[in-house]
């Protein structure tokens, strides 16, 4: 027992790794903070694209998100910062990671939405258009917000993913929460600092995964 | 409602709509061959006829939702099937109420009702509240301005869905089947809405089974079959004198319902 104390929720080892685990959990908002919104930008031109373009962009729409769905997110990370530099286009650490999940999380993003998109019934775009609407005024004001209420439970889950896909930056050498909490395992010999960066890592998400039962529970009971 | 009033001359020589040969193809099925309709201003024509005959598709060529394969509509005078008109400023002249209403869930009564007056007409919130509160007022729900689709019965819902249309002041409103989604005892009042606009001078073109309706307020009934217009005259004789065998046909059946 004592052992297990020593190893894993070790005060000492916690107070000395303090100042880099909290520079890392800043980094990993810092990550979120600018992959969710390119993500969720991404996510909604490809679903407009794919579900109100003409027919040849709807389907570049579908092939792209396919591919973008397929590379692992790691690899595309990898190439675009280790591999483009190649090319003489080096967009550097930050410029890879808002590039790569601009690709990626959009993707995944703009699957949801289409769905969503697609949930709302035809009559709704016809009865707008009647009034004189344009085409992207009523998807601005009538499609995209029950779309968008129509997968929010996917939307939130998503979004947790994609926080969780942050420490994936640790490749390109950005100190986010998990390289920080590597980095001081590694100085100290000890696994406190891991067990801290999961906590954080639940203490940041636990609040979506709440939102998401809410949602969901919700939903059930609007059928 | 202020509408500046039509010279006499104009309106005897030009009909509100006038559609000529208008065609529909989808795939191999044709289901408009070329029909004509023309409807004068303050007139209210009725049209019916067997299932899968073209109404819905003739009105919906009407506002261009759906787009003929070959014709012309005049709305107002505005060709709506050339290049060059601006079809989303010809639309708000023409009103079009669903059969499943399709008010937007995610907003109030009002709201519904504003949002093309804010996004089409320009209109500032203040105005276009106001216009609004007048609309849901012409149609008896003043008191539901502020309640969301799902809190209103389908009658009341529908009622929103012709305050949103006539709130853009249209100079013609089309109806498809208005009252067949709803339970009977609701039919009435939206029926009355109706009857209100067509004494307020309202040019209307209707495809309904109301033949009651029908009967008291339409100015001229059009029978339908097979994407052909086979048949057309005041409701007296369309109703009471059929000329065609296929509308003698029809009438005998929706009269025994
Ligand atoms: N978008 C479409 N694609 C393919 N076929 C269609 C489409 N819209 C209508 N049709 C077909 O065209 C024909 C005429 O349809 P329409 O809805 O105009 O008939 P209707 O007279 O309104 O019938 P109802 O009384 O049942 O409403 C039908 O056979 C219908 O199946
Ligand atoms: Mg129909």
């Amino acid at each position: 027992m004592e052992e297990f104390l020593f190893a894993f929720l070790n005060g000492d080892i916690l107070r000395e790794a303090w100042p880099i685990l909290w520079q890392g959990f800043l980094y990993t908002l810092a990550l979120s903070a600018i992959t969710v919104p390119l993500g969720l930008a991404g996510g909604v031109i490809l679903a407009l694209l794919s579900t109100s373009g003409p027919r040849g962009i709807r389907l570049a729409a579908a092939a792209w998100t396919d591919l973008f769905r397929a590379i692992p997110p790691l690899v595309l990370l990898v190439f675009l910062y280790a591999g483009l530099p190649f090319a003489g286009i080096d967009v550097g650490a930050w410029g890879a990671v808002a590039i790569g999940f601009f690709l990626n999380t959009g993707a995944y993003y703009g699957e949801v939405l289409r769905a969503g998109i697609g949930s709302v019934p035809a009559g709704q775009m016809e009865a707008a258009r009647s009034t004189g609407l344009t085409r992207g005024q009523a998807l601005r004001h009538v499609i995209l917000p029950q779309a968008v209420r129509n997968v929010l439970p996917d939307l939130v889950s998503n979004t947790l993913e994609v926080v969780k896909l942050t420490s994936i930056a640790s490749v390109v050498a950005l100190p986010e929460l998990l390289f920080q909490a590597r980095q001081a395992q590694n100085a100290t010999y000890n696994a406190t600092p891991i067990v801290a960066a999961a906590v954080a890592y639940f203490l940041l998400l636990w609040p979506l995964v709440r939102l998401i039962s809410r949602l969901e529970n919700k939903a059930m009971a609007g059928r | 409602m202020t509408r500046p009033a039509p010279s006499p001359a104009a309106a005897a020589t030009r009909p509100i709509v006038d559609a000529r040969g208008l065609w529909k193809r989808f795939g191999p099925l044709t289901v408009l061959k070329g029909v004509d309709l023309s409807v004068a201003e303050r007139e209210l024509v009725f049209i019916i006829g067997p299932s899968g005959s073209g109404k819905s598709t003739l009105l919906r060529c009407l506002n261009r939702l759906e787009e003929p394969d070959d014709g012309s509509i005049h709305v107002d005078g505005i060709e709506l099937l050339s290049r060059a008109t601006d079809i989303n400023a010809a639309r708000r002249r023409i009103g079009m109420v669903f059969q499943s209403f399709n008010l937007y869930p995610h907003m109030t009564a009002r709201q519904n009702v504003m949002l093309a007056l804010r996004k089409v007409l320009k209109q500032e919130r203040a105005q276009a509240e106001e216009a609004a509160a007048r609309a849901l007022d012409r149609v008896g729900l003043a008191e539901r301005m502020d309640h969301y689709p799902a809190q209103l019965s389908g009658g009341q819902q529908q009622r929103v869905a012709i305050a949103r249309a006539i709130a853009l002041e249209p100079r013609v409103m089309l109806f498809d089947e208005p009252t067949s989604a709803l339970d009977p005892e609701l039919v009435g009042g939206v029926l009355a809405v109706m009857r209100e606009l067509r004494q307020d001078g309202m040019t209307m073109v209707v495809v309904s089974h109301e033949m009651a309706f029908a009967k008291a307020a339409a100015d001229r009934v059009v029978f339908m079959a097979d994407g052909e217009k086979l048949e057309e005259g005041p409701p007296a004789q369309i109703f009471g004198d059929p000329r065609h065998e296929r509308t003698r046909a029809f009438i005998r059946q929706i009269d025994r319902h």
